[in-house]
């Protein structure tokens, strides 16, 4: 066994002797478990449901579960990773250390969009369940904009003046949110003497076949997009070997029960045409369900669902993007920490614009594919990362906060997964795919051939590791 | 070997750096949605005087479309027959097959020579 002992309290991700940027330690493991939990759960509220349109009711609950699956892979790996790796950009200071630069640049740049993406979806979300409510009450033609802007500024504002507060927000209004799912399964599916729910009704053959289920799973993503987020927090949880591993799995295990919840209640109330087009399918459900009270509960669920969301997605974007501005990847003026409040706050107010140019321009399903194609490719990054990992440094080189079972079948699993949900985007969805990806190797070109000369070599490898096996 | 010294990057280099990146990401982004390429292929066929039995409905279902404020059959008929379109050609598989595949070959090769001069650097030569 090595002396190197990541779990160590006295020894953190930058090194012996502590951090040198001095981002603030103050998170728990239910922090992490409302930062993942919180990003995510969104998808519940909204996009989910465009499953159903690309396949059908149950094409949606099978890519639900395959989607499941295919996050449990990514937890599993994601948590032995991240218990050794504990500093800020998560999967990019993975990929810096085990695959190579050009491989972290491009994480980053997975990380910053995918989650900026979603900030922008959620914003748009917002926008829109406001529109609805105001329509509902008799102001029809409300102006979306100002609401979506209002809500990315507030929330970016919190970020920028610490983390705790951000993050203990975040918890309470995801405890909400989640709760007010089981709420509406238990009042729908349980307590209500006549029960709302029509599935034999309103459930219908697969309208596309079993191509619609391969399909569906480009939606199905989006039940538990965002879980991976969790790793970002490394540098600002106090355990990050015992809290990252927690927050992380108890994370996927509450969002396979919601998601799975939320399919059975909507898929009972509404044809699944409607649904698969809906903007905010569980209030739509609360609607249908004949009580104001879960209209209600329902419509502050979505709107803390998407606030909760966003300010994760800043959390997280911010972070990606300060953690590269800091190894000189990007302009080193991005990996500065605020002096009073340790955040990185250039990063959160550089990427404030980014967020509303696609808020306020672009279609929501196009802004979560943008968000989906982001994820997938790091979700591809993974396993190629846990199979280097594990043959650079065996079990007994470095000590592991958590070490993920049965490997590698996890990491072959994801890998497949991974190619049957790039050919369900290329179902319908191609042309982003193909210029996304195009984009990724122009700025790799970018990166390799111009960036990295600004880059130190032996600076950018910070843990305590042994030299890796085969170097 | 010495160890490699990059050069500092004056303040206007890196504001044009950071111009050249967003204006890739949001172009690359943007480019399919101002060349009407993005988003699915998703047509309605609608029939003159639509019925709920014509769009296939069934009772339970009308009670849920009239909660939803559609009256009428016309009102749903283009949201209950709007379809995706997965034909696809074998070549166009085969072109994302190949982009995606060699994207990935491209960063591994390139991120394994500069990660072996991190870790020489970093560790010494062997």
């Amino acid at each position: 066994m090595s002396d190197t002992d990541i779990t160590s309290k006295d020894m953190d991700g930058m090194g012996p002797g502590g951090t040198k940027v001095g981002l603030a330690r103050v998170l728990g493991p239910a922090h992490i478990w409302g930062l993942g939990v919180g990003i995510v759960l969104v998808g519940e509220y909204m996009g989910w449901n465009f499953a159903v349109g690309k396949g059908g009711a149950y094409a949606a609950l099978l890519a639900c579960w395959f989607a499941g699956i295919l996050y449990s892979c990514v937890a599993m790996i994601d948590s032995e990773v991240t218990s050794t790796v504990a500093a800020a950009g998560g999967q990019y200071t993975q990929a810096k250390h085990i695959v190579g630069p050009l491989m972290a640049f491009n994480v980053g740049l997975y990380l910053v969009f995918a989650y900026t993406m979603l900030e922008a979806a959620n914003a748009i979300t917002f926008g829109f369940l406001i529109d609805t409510v105001a329509g509902m009450t008799g102001h029809e033609g409300l102006d979306q904009r100002p609401f979506i802007v209002l809500a990315i500024m507030f929330l970016a504002w919190l970020n920028y003046r610490g983390v705790l507060a951000t993050l203990t927000f975040s918890l309470i209004i995801t405890a909400v949110a989640f709760s007010a799912i089981i709420i509406l399964f238990l009042s729908t599916a349980v307590f209500m003497g006549d029960s709302p729910l029509r599935h034999a009704q309103l459930m219908t053959d697969l309208p596309y076949g079993w191509l619609g289920i391969l399909a569906a799973m480009h939606f199905g993503l989006w039940y538990y997009l965002g879980i991976e987020g969790t790793c970002q927090a490394a540098e600002e949880v106090r355990s990050p070997a015992r809290s990252l591993p927690f927050g992380t799995l108890a994370g996927i295990m509450t969002l396979l029960i919601a998601a799975t919840l939320t399919w059975y209640v909507c898929v009972g109330l509404m044809p699944w045409e409607y649904l698969g087009q809906a903007g905010v399918p569980l209030f739509d459900a609360a609607r249908l369900s004949g009580s104001m009270t879960l209209m209600i509960l329902l419509g502050i669920g979505t709107m803390f669902a998407t606030l909760a969301s966003a300010n994760g997605c800043i959390n997280d974007a911010s972070r990606a993007w300060f953690a590269m501005g800091r190894d000189h990847y990007l302009p080193e003026w991005f990996g500065a920490v605020h002096p009073k409040f340790r955040t990185p706050y250039r990063s959160i107010i550089f990427l404030i614009p980014i967020a509303l140019i696609f808020a306020l321009g672009a279609p929501l399903d196009q802004v979560i594919t943008f968000s989906i194609l982001s994820g997938l490719l790091g979700y591809t990054f993974m396993p190629l990362n846990v199979i280097l990992f594990r043959r650079k440094w065996p079990l007994d080189t470095i000590k592991r906060g958590y070490e993920h079972p049965f490997h590698p079948i996890p990491a072959i699993l994801l890998l497949c997964l991974c190619g049957v949900t790039f050919f369900a985007v290329f179902l319908g969805y191609g042309s982003q795919l193909v210029a996304m990806i195009s984009f990724y190797i122009i700025v790799s070109l970018w990166f390799h051939f111009w960036r990295y000369r600004f880059v130190r070599r032996a600076a950018q490898f910070t843990m305590p590791w042994p030299r890796p096996r085969g170097y | 070997m010495a160890d490699y010294t990059p050069p500092t990057q004056s303040k206007f280099g890196q504001i044009i750096d950071v111009i050249v990146l967003l204006v890739l990401a949001i172009g690359a982004l943007y480019l399919p949605l101002w060349l009407n390429l993005a988003g699915s292929s998703q047509t309605s066929n609608v029939s003159e005087n639509p019925t709920w039995e014509s769009l296939g409905q069934n009772a339970t279902m009308i009670e849920k479309w009239n909660q939803l404020g559609y009256a009428e059959a016309a009102d749903a008929a283009e949201l209950i027959t709007a379809r995706f379109d997965y034909s696809f050609s074998i070549l166009s598989l085969l072109v994302m097959i190949v982009v995606v595949v060699g994207y990935y070959a491209l960063i591994l090769r390139f991120s394994e020579k500069e990660y072996g001069d991190v870790i020489a650097e970093k560790f010494g030569k062997k």
